[in-house]
C-alpha cells in the first residue's frame, strides 16, 4: 500500500503535464501508466503546434497553449525546453483549393475576428507561394495561423515526464489500474503491482478513460480511433510551414531530420485490447493523392514506415475537461480527439487549478464531462461519417 | 504481368529461392492456384541466382561458382514447368493477417488478395558492427558473391575476407579463382574445422563429401599461399573509406592494408513480414537470431500465413527446399486440392531428408557461432548505420531509464532509417539486453507497420485494386472544417 496526494492515471502528456503542474502546487504525485510513458497518441502523433482552424471552444485554451509552448523555458528548464524541439513561428496554412474553400477561409476569419481573435489571416496565392514555393499552381491560397509551428511529440511527452519527475513525481511504467474505489476519506486504486491510496484522482487514460470512468459507474463516450502517418525518406528541405487541407484529405510537415510526416486523418485499425493499430494501405491513398497534387515534389518521395496512434473521438470532437459527474474529487482530461498535443503544456495547470480552486481562469465550460447526456453520445464506437476532415494525427 | 494486377489468388509465395520455387512448384502441380512474386528479374533468389544464364554460359564464372550453384537449375526448371504463375521484379511492401499483399512492379503497385501466404524471404547477412564497419570498402562477403552471381563483377583491389562459417571460405575460393587479389581471410570462429569437424565425426557420418568440401577451400587457399589468420577483436582504419583492418592474433595487435573488406559472421532469418504481422517469433539460441515460431509444416501464429526455408531458422539451400514443399502440401490440404493423409504421406520423403540436414546444421551452428557481430559494441561504435546512432548513445538513454526497444527508437532514430530497422534491430537490441543485464527475448524487437519496403509516394497515389469505398478519415462535426479531428 502506497499513499500519496494525487495520482494521475495514464502517462500521456495530458497525464505527465497535469502530474507536473500538481508537483508545482505541492501535492505530492504518483503518475500510473499501464504501458510506458508516451506509448500512445502522445507518442507518436504528427507534432503539430497549432491554433490554426480550432473549434471556436478550444479557442482560448488553445491561445494559453501556445503561451506556455512559447515559455516552455520558464516550466521545463532551458534543457527539457530545447528537448521538445519546439519549433514555433514557422506557421500552419490551411490550403485552400477552390472557390468554396476560400469562401471559407473569408467567413472563418471574419468570425474569428468578429469574437476577437486576429491570430488567423487570409492569404492569397502570391503570399502562399512565397511562404510555400513547392506548392503547386492549383493552390489558390488559404488561412494562415503565423504563430504556430511543431515539436517532437515523444521528446515533448518525456521533458514534461522528465520535469515532473524533477519535482518529486513518480512514474510507475508498466502499472495498470485494475480497480478503484472512493472510501469516505480517499480513493483507493488497485493495481498489477500494488494498491494506492491517494486524495486526489485525476484520469487521462486517453482512449481508455472511459474504462476508468467505467470503474466507478461513470458512463463516458467509448469512441476512439487511429490516425495513420506515414513518413518518407530524407529529402532536401524544402518546406518550413505546417500546411493542411481545408476540404481535402492532407497535412504534412518536414521534421529537422529532413523526413516529411504525411497526415491527414487517414483511419488506421484500432484495437484497444491488444493497444495497438494496424495501418491500412487502401485508405491511405487519398492521402497520398493529395500530397502528390498539392506538392508533386513528393511524388519522388519514398514511405519508410507508417503508424497509427490510439486515440480517445467525442463525439463533437472537442475533449473532456472537468469534474467527475459521479464522485468527489476525481477529474477527467482526455478525448482530445486528435489534436490534443498542442494543449499539453496548458491542460495540466487547468487541472491544477480545477483540483485547488475548483475554478479554471481559462472558459472550460464546453468540456464538461457531463455534457454525453443521450445514449447516442456514449457507448459506441462508430466513427461520426459526414464530411471528410483532414488532419487525425495531425496533432 | 497483364496491365491489370490480379485482384486474388489461392496461395501467394513471396521470394524465388529454393524455398520458394519448391514450394510454388509443388503447389501448382497439386493444382492450387499459385503466384510467386520475387523481387529478382529471375529466379534462384540470393544462393541460385541468375542460375538460368549462368547455367548456359559454362564459362569460367560457372566453374567458380561451382557444382552447388548448378544444382539449382533443377528446382528452377521444375517451377518454370509448374504452371505457377511468376511475378519477377516484385517487391510485395506489405502482407496483412487477412491475406492482402502490397506488391510494387516495375513502378506501379496493386494489393492483391491471397488465401494463404508462404513467406520465403530467405536470410540476410548478419551485420557485423564491428568499429568502422560503415566505411566504404566494407561490405558482406554474401553480398559480393551475390555481385559476382549477378553481374560477374570480381573484386580489383587488395581484398580482405573476414568472418566465420563456410561462406566466408567459399567466397575467399571464389574471389581468388576470378583472379581478385584476395591477400588474407581471418578466420573469425573460436574453434577450427579441423578439430571439430573430426570430433564431430559421429554424428557427421554421410556428411563426408561436405565435410572434405570445407577441408578442400581451405587447402585450395593454403596452396595458393593465401595467409589464413585466426583473429578477434576486429576493426576497420581509415579516414574516408578503409585502408586497413586490425585484429588480434595469438595475443598481439596485428594490421593488414586491405581496399576491400569482405565481412561474414553467417545468416540470420529475414523477419521484417513476420514480426510486422505480429507473428510469434522466438529467440534461437544456437543461431542467436529471431525467427518465427512455426509447427512442423511452417505455418506461424498467423492463421493465412506460413514461412518455408531459412526465413523460419537457418537451415541452409538444400533443407529450404524440402521445408518449401511441406508447407506447399500444407497449403493444398487446407485449400482442399489433397486430404490431410495425403499430406502426410507425401511429407514423409520431405521429413527424412530435413532430419538428416538438421545434423549437419547443429554441427554448423555449433562451430561457426558468429563473435565479431555478437561482441560488446564500443560507445563510439554505430549501430545503426542509416541515422548514425552509436551504442554509446543507446547506452545514454538506457542510463536515463529508457528501457524498450522502441522508445530507444523514438529518441535517437535508430531503426527508421532507409533499411527499416533490418540492418540494426537485432544490434539495439542486444546493445539494451546488455545494458539491463536481460536477454533479448525480453528486450523484443521494433514495432513494425507497412510498408515492410519502401514505397514511393506516388505508387501510393495511385495504387491498384485499393477498396475505395472504406471512409478514409473521421469527420469534422456539420461540415466545417474548424470542427474536425
Amino acid at each position: 500500500m502506497t499513499a500519496t496526494d494525487a495520482i494521475v492515471i495514464g502517462g500521456g502528456i495530458h497525464g505527465c503535464c497535469t502530474a507536473l503542474h500538481l508537483a508545482l502546487r505541492g501535492l505530492r504525485t504518483i503518475v500510473l501508466e499501464k504501458n510506458t510513458v508516451g506509448r500512445h497518441a502522445s507518442g507518436v502523433n504528427a507534432g503539430g503546434v497549432r491554433q490554426l482552424m480550432r473549434h471556436q471552444a478550444e479557442v482560448p485554451l488553445s491561445i494559453a497553449a501556445m503561451d506556455a509552448w512559447e515559455r516552455l523555458d520558464d516550466l521545463l528548464g532551458p534543457d527539457l525546453a530545447r528537448n521538445c524541439e519546439f519549433i514555433g513561428s514557422v506557421g500552419q496554412i490551411g490550403i485552400a483549393e477552390s472557390e468554396a474553400e476560400m469562401e471559407w477561409c473569408h467567413a472563418r476569419v471574419t468570425q474569428m475576428r468578429s469574437l476577437g481573435h486576429e491570430f488567423e489571416e487570409v492569404i492569397d496565392a502570391r503570399e502562399l507561394r512565397r511562404l510555400v514555393p513547392a506548392a503547386a499552381d492549383i493552390c489558390r491560397g488559404g488561412i494562415i495561423s503565423r504563430r504556430d509551428g511543431h515539436a517532437n511529440p515523444f521528446r515533448t511527452t518525456q521533458s514534461f515526464r522528465l520535469r515532473a519527475e524533477q519535482l518529486g513525481v513518480r512514474f510507475m511504467e508498466r502499472t495498470r489500474v485494475t480497480g478503484l474505489e472512493q472510501g469516505d476519506r480517499c480513493w483507493t486504486v488497485v493495481t498489477e503491482s500494488g494498491v494506492f491510496r491517494a486524495d486526489i484522482l485525476i484520469n487521462c487514460g486517453g482512449a481508455w478513460a472511459w474504462q476508468v470512468a467505467e470503474m466507478i459507474g461513470e458512463h463516458l463516450p467509448r469512441t476512439h480511433f487511429a490516425s495513420t502517418l506515414m513518413v518518407t525518406s530524407r529529402m532536401p528541405h524544402f518546406i518550413d510551414p505546417v500546411v493542411i487541407g481545408i476540404d481535402r484529405v492532407l497535412s504534412f510537415k518536414q521534421t529537422e531530420a529532413g523526413t516529411v510526416v504525411i497526415g491527414g486523418g487517414v483511419l488506421g485499425d484500432p484495437d484497444l485490447n491488444s493497444e495497438t493499430a494496424d495501418t491500412v494501405a487502401d485508405r491511405m491513398v487519398v492521402s497520398a493523392q493529395t500530397v502528390c497534387e498539392f506538392f508533386p515534389i513528393l511524388r519522388r518521395a519514398t514511405i519508410v514506415r507508417s503508424w497509427a496512434g490510439l486515440e480517445a473521438l467525442m463525439p463533437d470532437v472537442i475533449p473532456v475537461i472537468g469534474p467527475s459527474q459521479v464522485a468527489r474529487n476525481l477529474w477527467h482530461a482526455f478525448g482530445f480527439s486528435g489534436h490534443g498535443f498542442q494543449l499539453g503544456p496548458i491542460v495540466g495547470s487547468v487541472i491544477a487549478d480545477l483540483v485547488a480552486t475548483g475554478e479554471s481562469a481559462i472558459p472550460i465550460a464546453a468540456f464538461n464531462p457531463g455534457r454525453f447526456s443521450s445514449n447516442d453520445m456514449l457507448g459506441t464506437t462508430r466513427i461520426p461519417d459526414r464530411k471528410v476532415s483532414q488532419e487525425a494525427g495531425h496533432e | 504481368m497483364t496491365d491489370a494486377p490480379r485482384t486474388h489468388c489461392e496461395l501467394a509465395i513471396v521470394g524465388g529461392g529454393p524455398a520458394g520455387l519448391a514450394a510454388a512448384a509443388l503447389a501448382a502441380e497439386l493444382g492450387v492456384e499459385t503466384i510467386l512474386f520475387d523481387e529478382q528479374p529471375t529466379p534462384g533468389g540470393q544462393i541460385y541466382r541468375n542460375i538460368e544464364a549462368n547455367s548456359r554460359k559454362h564459362d569460367a564464372l560457372s566453374n567458380i561458382l561451382g557444382a552447388d550453384y548448378a544444382k539449382g537449375l533443377a528446382l528452377v526448371e521444375r517451377f518454370r514447368r509448374s504452371g505457377a504463375a511468376y511475378e519477377p521484379l516484385s517487391a510485395v511492401w506489405q502482407i496483412s493477417a487477412a491475406g492482402k499483399l502490397g506488391v510494387s512492379q516495375k513502378g506501379r503497385a496493386y494489393l492483391t488478395r491471397a488465401g494463404r501466404v508462404i513467406l520465403a524471404t530467405g536470410a540476410m547477412e548478419r551485420p557485423v558492427p564491428i568499429p568502422g564497419w560503415t566505411l566504404p570498402g566494407v561490405m558482406g562477403a554474401g553480398a559480393a558473391q551475390t555481385l559476382m552471381k549477378a553481374s560477374g563483377l570480381v573484386p580489383e583491389e587488395p581484398t580482405v575476407i573476414a568472418g566465420s562459417g563456410p561462406l566466408a571460405y567459399l567466397v575467399a575460393l571464389q574471389v581468388m579463382k576470378a583472379g581478385a587479389p584476395l591477400s588474407a581471410v581471418i578466420d573469425t570462429s573460436q574453434k577450427g574445422l579441423f578439430e571439430t569437424g573430426f570430433a564431430a565425426l559421429p554424428v557427421l557420418s554421410g556428411f563426408g563429401r561436405d565435410l572434405l568440401k570445407g577441408l578442400s577451400w581451405m587447402a585450395a587457399l593454403r596452396k595458393a599461399r593465401i595467409p589464413v589468420f585466426s583473429g578477434r577483436n576486429l576493426a576497420v582504419e581509415g579516414i574516408s573509406r578503409v585502408e586497413a583492418v586490425s585484429f588480434e592474433t595469438r595475443g598481439k595487435r596485428q594490421r593488414l592494408p586491405a581496399s576491400l573488406l569482405l565481412l561474414h559472421e553467417g545468416v540470420v532469418p529475414n523477419n521484417q513480414i513476420t514480426a510486422s504481422l505480429r507473428c510469434r517469433h522466438v529467440w534461437d539460441t544456437a543461431q542467436m537470431a529471431w525467427r518465427p515460431w512455426t509447427d512442423e509444416w511452417g505455418a506461424t501464429s498467423t492463421e493465412l500465413v506460413a514461412v518455408a526455408g531459412d526465413g523460419a531458422g537457418i537451415s541452409g539451400a538444400r533443407a529450404a527446399a524440402h521445408r518449401g514443399r511441406l508447407a506447399a502440401l500444407d497449403a493444398a490440404c487446407r485449400i482442399g486440392r489433397i486430404s490431410r493423409a495425403e499430406r502426410d504421406e507425401r511429407a514423409l520423403p520431405e521429413r527424412r531428408h530435413l532430419q538428416r540436414e538438421a545434423r549437419f546444421r547443429a554441427f554448423l551452428d555449433s562451430t561457426y557461432r558468429p563473435t565479431e557481430a555478437v561482441r560488446r559494441l564500443a560507445d563510439e561504435a554505430i549501430a545503426c548505420r542509416c541515422e548514425e546512432v552509436t551504442a554509446g548513445e543507446l547506452r545514454a538513454f538506457v542510463a536515463e531509464g529508457f528501457t524498450d526497444i522502441n522508445q530507444l527508437k523514438s529518441f535517437s532514430r535508430c531503426g527508421m532509417g532507409q533499411c527499416q530497422g533490418r540492418m540494426c534491430g537485432g544490434t539495439v537490441a542486444r546493445v539494451l539486453a546488455q545494458s539491463l543485464e536481460t536477454d533479448i527475448e525480453t528486450v523484443g524487437y521494433y514495432r513494425l507497420r507497412l510498408p515492410v519496403k519502401p514505397l514511393p509516394v506516388a505508387q501510393l497515389a495511385e495504387l491498384g485494386n485499393a477498396e475505395r469505398d472504406l471512409r478514409p478519415s473521421p469527420m469534422g462535426v456539420d461540415g466545417d472544417p474548424s470542427q474536425r479531428v
